[in-house]
């Protein structure tokens, strides 16, 4: 049963988290556990690559609000990458725009923490 | 087809596991009915979110049973989700600001802000200690104004 996976890749001081298939209240805890480890390893430059999310719900969003604060108040940020429409239309519903900055890609996402 | 009313029921433990599961449910009988793929991924997230709040609210505590009932005739597409667990204080969290909420990165509530934006109603009942009911609609009659919208595969994913 592999219908949610978290990996990771750390470029230089960016670590990139790739997800894949459905992001819900079930699966939205190994999420939460993987920024958390990133968090505990103060890699808090992050971009979170969405290219194979293939749903969304509230659950998967809150893990977004629920650490942003932090990483932000620590100098860090999470920036989002490769959204699908799918999965872009519902952060749209919620306002996550304003919130989030949103590359197309993930090179992209990168190059902003390079920028300064 | 007459006002003719054809009923599809699920009734499921409330493990967040079987989520998934209740989506597959719904998209499946809202793609035979006609929805397009926006619509379908509507219906799925507004049941999902109802579910959400049932595993993670009123069976906080301690595992119950989900009922799910889709009650479908020529005008609307009807989304039943009955409990027995705890009330939900759903009036008290109609529709947040959400300017407000964004501002204040408040976790959580976000369900019910999806739901009443994904479906054309929402309605709460509650009866403490017997049963807590969603009921979620969608109509029907929209996909005929909108150029075959039902059949467009060139909808992307």
């Amino acid at each position: 049963m592999s219908a949610f996976e978290v990996r990771r890749k750390d470029v230089d001081s960016v670590s990139v988290i790739y997800l894949e298939g459905y992001l819900d209240a079930h699966t939205a805890p190994d999420f939460e556990q993987a920024l958390q480890t990133l968090v505990d390893e103060d890699r808090i430059r992050i971009v979170v690559n969405l290219a194979h999310l293939t749903y969304i719900s509230s659950a998967g969003l809150g893990v977004f609000m629920g650490f942003i604060e932090d990483i932000r108040n620590k100098g860090g940020d999470i920036k989002l990458a490769e959204l699908t429409e799918k999965v872009y239309r519902v952060f749209d519903l919620l306002g996550f725009p304003v919130l989030y900055e949103i590359l197309d890609t993930e090179t992209d996402a990168i190059a902003k923490y390079e920028e300064g | 087809m007459g006002a003719q009313l054809t009923e599809y029921k699920l009734h499921i433990p409330s493990r967040a596991e079987n989520l998934e599961l209740i989506r597959n449910f719904v998209s499946g009988v809202a793609r035979k009915v006609g929805f397009n793929t926006e619509d379908i991924n509507k219906i799925e997230l507004a049941l999902d979110e109802a579910c959400t709040n049932v595993i993670e609210h009123a069976y906080r505590d301690s595992e119950g049973d989900i009922d799910i009932a889709i009650k479908v005739d020529y005008q609307k597409f009807t989304l039943v989700v009955t409990d027995k667990g705890r009330s939900f204080p759903f009036k008290e969290l109609e529709m947040p600001d959400m300017k407000q909420y964004i501002a204040e990165l408040r976790v959580g509530g976000l369900g019910i802000y999806l739901m009443k934006t994904l479906m054309d109603e929402v309605e709460y009942h509650s009866q403490p200690g017997v049963k807590n009911e969603v009921q979620m609609v969608k109509y029907l009659l929209q996909k005929d104004t909108k150029q075959g919208a039902a059949a467009n595969p060139a909808e992307k994913k």
